[in-house]
């Protein structure tokens, strides 16, 4: 346990971030010039990162796999962004946003990091208006405000349904600048395959040109990784089709530690599934649940008749309708963090009260539309109704809108310090790829402030601290040994995966685990359901490795083979999130074990043995990877079973 | 639904191309355009027939502007305000045959089959698409009130997803939508206004260089855009460029 | 103003002023030409085309006209063919888009208008004004005047010259269509309440300046 130190500074929460930014060691312009810093991911952290570092000085070299930084998958946020501005005068405070993010985490995050990330919240909404970034305005010409899951406060800034794609593109220009200056090189259609480590230190990256084929050696005084996270490892997701947990995963196997792999989140508010053929699962904004109600029938017999074609949602009477989340949770009603609600919807569903194909509930606009008349409802979510329309081929203002939880976010991630740096000296993770912020369980509008946070404000000055040793370290020609042998493992790895010469197709294999992973470590899990995980996942990777067929050739652009290499590592990943599940024997946010529920069937989580986050350390492949334990200590607020009802 | 689908195959950016006819069955209404690519790809792997069809796409909920196809003589297919994406299949009919091209402009060559190279855009905003701040040091996000109407505005223009059906769809392969919106949007706001010179020249001319063709006022980008984005952005930026060039 | 018309912005703006222009002047041409036909003898035609072609301000105007029109196509043959240049491999079915007919074509027209013009000024123009004997002399109130006016009636008494005044008039029209309102853009006049009124505006005048030029070869070959 000696391994793992957070090194977070002296002195009480409030002063913790000022201090160690008094304290820290800073690398003075001129040495800056010399030193090259890599970047894996151009969404909000990753792109926000590099543009930051650049403008002060370091040389970047950017990577993302996408055609433009501005296609990361932040993109695809739409609900909003918090930050602790008070501008509502509804009693908001960092101190407010800090416990309420500990607390919608269900107590298994680090106090130190969240009280900080709350701290420059307000911040980044300056820096994004700076940007130029066009949030929602008030007729006086001030920034609007609405309110989101979890918190009783209108905290929330937006941008129509496409927060995230203004905060991105607003990081994607200031990206673009430094691209222009020639302080930041960017590598698009550029893959990472694997982490160069050289006397213990992060000091480059293989890469592959998804045009060309061509594996590149890249070298940076320190590494980046702000990748995301692995949600897609369920195949079913709303993550982008290309998300994917491969550099999370191969610097986990050069000896970065993993935390806590088993926090998935589960985001009520999805387009349910309907057919085989389904690629992707399409969240509709969790700003929905302001003003839309979540109901049920309260008869089988109306759900039965529903399902069947039988009967119209319109036609259930108001006193047959089961409004569950107001029944059960009066004080937040609707408006409960993301993982009560889901668990919710999948309780009313297993109970056989579910509509559509029985995997759906109704989020229903009739009442909204009554107080508030059509056009403010139209003017708030006019873009999220078209949305639904299109897909579905329903019209929300006249039928409820059907929906069901799915996959969208993953708490867990690489281990990091306070500083965010990993458990490999010079290897930093931000954004969604750590693990550090949301405990078990996000708030909505918080993965925008997080990614943004990490970028702009917290790395940009720990990463000094680091390389401030550094200055004197000459760049490296990438023919050292260790380049070298690193790029032999990705060349060896592909070589392997291409002569398999299966019969099915990525996809198919893909979609075969991801059931899996679901059924088994989805939801609600069970000691039962995640052994059979270890055993089922164990000959997966054996089936993978000798079924898969990956036509063309490995020099040319080749989206099976991307796709293949990215499915391999989420098999792995699948098992490390079982093996985590299972040694967690309680309930708490995105983790549910049904062995851990109180009779009311909520979360139970046990404060006394499991009060840490787990640490994964990879061991090779043959063996089981170790568990190291860093235990939260919470001085600053009180730890109490999470209680949304009054 | 069964379709005949003629699609356009081209090994790389420098082999010759041509159209390959494949079929697809028991395609559902509800499944999107990419679904029935995706069917057709994994029928293409396992059934031997030929490698997959490669196309970009990225996020599958119309935002993130990596999809892009010309089907059946239109930028991301005949239904209105959508991307390629978001196009499902109950926009055509059982029996149908369609045609699927890459987006053709010289400055986006074709990298393979239907996946064009986009960077040009990239170049563009780069040029100046932009408000030069660095991080920090920088006043509160209500010291400067913008009135709604005009954030309002930046947000119409903002929404571009930066896919390039405004280039696919000109008959003159002009760039001159997606300038547009990046202009307008700054030139609304207070923010941008103090390089708003600098900017509109610089992209313009960036634009010049790398390739794309002129605007003739068609409004075949207006009417495509899958964001519903404006001429008048258009206008604006000829404004703005006058201002800019002459004023 | 330093080159600002190596810009393609830039260009158009030519473009648009110098069409803008030449609109213009085609009201002035109409407003003559109709005297031909309103008019039972060729005197007021004759003399003012005479004030047209001896006026020094006018003289002077046409050399701006000239020039107009010689900036007008250069640019436009800068700006097409960079925009052939811009995509090189078409497509296999183009031109689906949701647009109006009249801007697809505006190239075709311009062509069609730009050999009319050159059959137009050789039939009647260069004629006039440097072959002299061609045209014979009339006198009103003592005073000598080229009586083009014969001229035109005699040239519209032809059969086919009829028929390529028509088209190549309704290819002027076609142009004019998308023109006129496509200036105003290219200036940068887009507003959502005052555009729909240029746009009619455009489409009325040239709807009428067709009409009107038509009128005059029909109206004589078929009434004088």
């Amino acid at each position: 346990m000696a391994k793992l130190n957070s090194k977070i500074p002296e002195g009480p929460l409030s002063r913790k971030w000022s201090n160690y930014k008094a304290e820290q060691r800073l690398v003075n312009p001129a040495n800056k010039r010399k030193i090259d810093v890599i970047v894996v991911g151009t969404g909000l952290a990753g792109a926000s990162a590099s543009a930051s570092l650049a403008e002060m000085g370091f040389n970047v070299k950017t990577f993302c796999y996408q055609d433009s930084p501005r296609r990361a998958h932040s993109i695809a946020a739409q609900g909003g962004i918090n930050a602790a501005k008070n501008y509502q005068n509804d009693g908001d405070s960092v101190y407010r946003l800090f416990y309420d993010t500990i607390k919608g985490g269900d107590y298994r995050a680090r106090e130190a990091n969240v009280y900080r990330l709350a701290e420059v919240s307000g911040l980044i909404i300056d820096q994004c208006v700076a940007q130029g970034v066009p949030f929602a305005r008030e007729y006086g010409g001030l920034l609007d405000n609405r309110s989101f899951g979890g918190a009783q406060v209108s905290r929330t800034f937006y941008a129509r349904g496409q927060t995230g794609q203004q905060l991105l593109l607003g990081a994607y220009s200031a990206l673009m600048r430094q691209v222009n200056k020639g302080t930041v090189k960017l590598f698009s259609r550029h893959e990472m395959l694997n982490l160069v480590v050289v006397d213990g230190k992060a000091r480059g990256i293989i890469a592959r040109d998804m045009v060309t084929g061509k594996i590149e050696r890249h070298f940076g005084h320190a590494v980046v990784i702000a990748t995301g996270g692995y949600g897609n490892a369920f195949f079913l997701s709303t993550n982008a089709m290309g998300s994917n947990g491969s550099a999370a995963w191969q610097v986990y196997k050069k000896g970065a530690f993993f935390s806590n792999p088993a926090y998935v989140q589960i985001h009520p508010t999805c387009i349910p599934v309907h057919g085989d053929f389904q690629s992707k699962l399409t969240l509709m904004s969790e700003s929905l649940r302001n003003d839309g109600r979540i109901w049920v029938p309260k008869k089988k017999e109306d759900a039965e008749a529903i399902r069947a074609g039988k009967l119209k949602p319109t036609q259930i009477a108001e006193e047959d309708r089961d409004y569950y989340l107001e029944r059960r949770y009066p004080a937040f009603g609707n408006l409960v963090p993301r993982d009560v609600a889901s668990r919710a919807a999948k309780e009313r569903c297993d109970a056989g009260y579910g509509v559509g194909s029985g995997l759906a509930v109704y989020l229903d606009f009739a009442d909204a539309i009554n107080r508030l008349g059509r056009k403010v409802v139209e003017e708030r979510y006019g873009n999220l109704f078209q949305m639904y329309e299109k897909i579905v081929d329903d019209n929300p203002y006249e039928t409820p809108m059907m929906i069901y939880p799915a996959i969208h976010y993953t708490m867990g991630g690489i281990w990091v310090d306070y500083e965010l740096m990993t458990t490999i000296p010079g290897l930093y993770a931000i954004g969604e790829a750590n693990f550090s912020d949301h405990g078990a369980n996000r708030l909505g509008a918080s993965a925008l402030m997080q990614g943004l946070a990490d970028g702009y404000f917290v790395l940009p000055y720990t990463i000094q601290n680091y390389l401030a040793d550094d200055i004197l370290t000459p760049r490296m020609t990438t023919n050292e040994k260790e380049f070298v042998d690193a790029e032999e493992e990705v060349t060896s790895r592909i070589d392997r995966m291409m002569q398999i010469n299966g019969k099915l197709s990525v996809d198919h294999f893909h979609k075969k685990f991801g059931l899996q992973l679901w059924d088994l470590v989805g939801m609600a899990r069970t000691k039962e359901s995640l052994e059979k995980a270890l055993v089922s996942f164990k000959e997966m990777r054996k089936a993978f490795w000798t079924d898969i067929k990956i036509p063309g050739s490995k020099d040319e652009f080749n989206p099976e083979l991307e796709k293949a290499a990215r499915v391999a590592d989420f098999i792995e990943i699948g098992e490390l999130m079982a093996r985590d599940a299972l040694m967690r024997e309680e309930s708490c946010g995105g983790h549910f074990r049904e062995e851990h529920q109180t009779e009311e069937g909520e979360a139970q989580r046990n404060d006394e043995k499991y009060m840490f986050v787990s640490a994964w350390e990879y061991k090779g492949e043959s063996q089981e990877p170790e568990l190291h334990k860093e235990e939260l200590i919470y001085e600053n607020i009180k730890v109490a079973q999470r209680n949304y009802k009054k | 639904m069964d379709l005949t689908l003629k699609i356009w195959r081209q090994a790389n950016a420098t082999a010759k191309g041509k159209f390959e006819t494949y079929t697809v069955k028991n395609i559902s209404p509800d499944s999107s355009f990419l679904e029935m690519l995706d069917i057709l790809n994994q029928q293409l792997i396992e059934d031997n027939i030929a490698t997959p069809v490669c196309f970009d796409h990225d996020c599958r909920e119309g935002i993130c502007g990596m999809c892009g196809l010309y089907i059946n003589g239109r930028a991301h297919g005949p239904d209105k305000g959508v991307t390629t994406c978001q196009l499902h299949m109950r926009k055509f009919k059982d029996g149908d045959t369609i045609v699927i091209e890459p987006w053709r402009a010289k400055p986006f060559p074709i990298i393979k089959d239907l996946v064009v190279d986009r960077t040009a855009f990239d170049k563009i905003i780069a040029a100046g698409g932009y408000v030069s701040v660095n991080t920090g040091g920088i006043p509160d996000a209500n010291a400067i009130p913008i009135s709604k109407k005009d954030a309002d505005t930046a947000m119409d223009a903002a929404a571009c997803i930066g896919c390039g059906a405004c280039v696919a769809s000109c008959k003159n392969a002009s760039a001159m939508l997606f300038v547009a919106a990046k202009v307008s949007q700054f030139a609304h706001l207070p923010q941008g206004k103090v390089e708003a010179k600098e900017r509109v020249k610089n992209m313009v001319s960036k634009m010049d260089e790398v390739g794309f063709g002129n605007c003739t006022n068609t409004g075949a980008c207006e009417a495509e855009c899958p964001k519903e984005i404006s001429i008048l952005h258009i206008a604006k930026l000829n404004r703005e460029f006058f201002a800019a060039k002459i004023c | 103003m330093s080159n600002v018309f190596t810009f393609s912005i830039g260009k158009k703006l030519v473009m648009a002023l110098m069409g803008l222009f030449l609109c213009a002047f085609l009201v002035v041409h109409l407003g003559i030409n109709l005297a031909l036909i309103f008019s039972s003898t060729t005197e007021a035609f004759n003399k003012a085309a005479h004030f047209m072609g001896t006026n020094p301000v006018v003289k002077a105007m046409e050399i701006g006209l000239f020039g107009g029109i010689f900036l007008h196509i250069l640019y436009a043959a800068i700006l097409t063919l960079k925009n052939w240049i811009a995509r090189p491999v078409g497509y296999k079915i183009g031109n689906n888009q949701q647009t109006s007919f009249f801007s697809k074509y505006m190239v075709h027209t311009a062509v069609i208008v730009a050999i009319f013009l050159v059959l137009h000024l050789f039939d009647f123009y260069v004629k006039a004004k440097f072959q002299h004997g061609f045209v014979n002399d009339v006198v009103y109130d003592g005073k000598t005047y080229h009586d083009l006016g014969t001229l035109v009636l005699e040239r519209f008494k032809i059969g086919w010259v009829v028929v390529v005044y028509v088209i190549a008039l309704l290819g002027l029209g076609f142009h004019l269509i998308h023109g006129f309102q496509s200036a105003f853009q290219t200036m940068g006049l887009n507003h959502p309440v005052y555009t729909p009124i240029i746009k009619a505006v455009g489409y009325i005048y040239s709807v009428a300046v067709t009409l009107g030029f038509i009128a005059i070869p029909v109206a004589v070959y078929f009434f004088k």
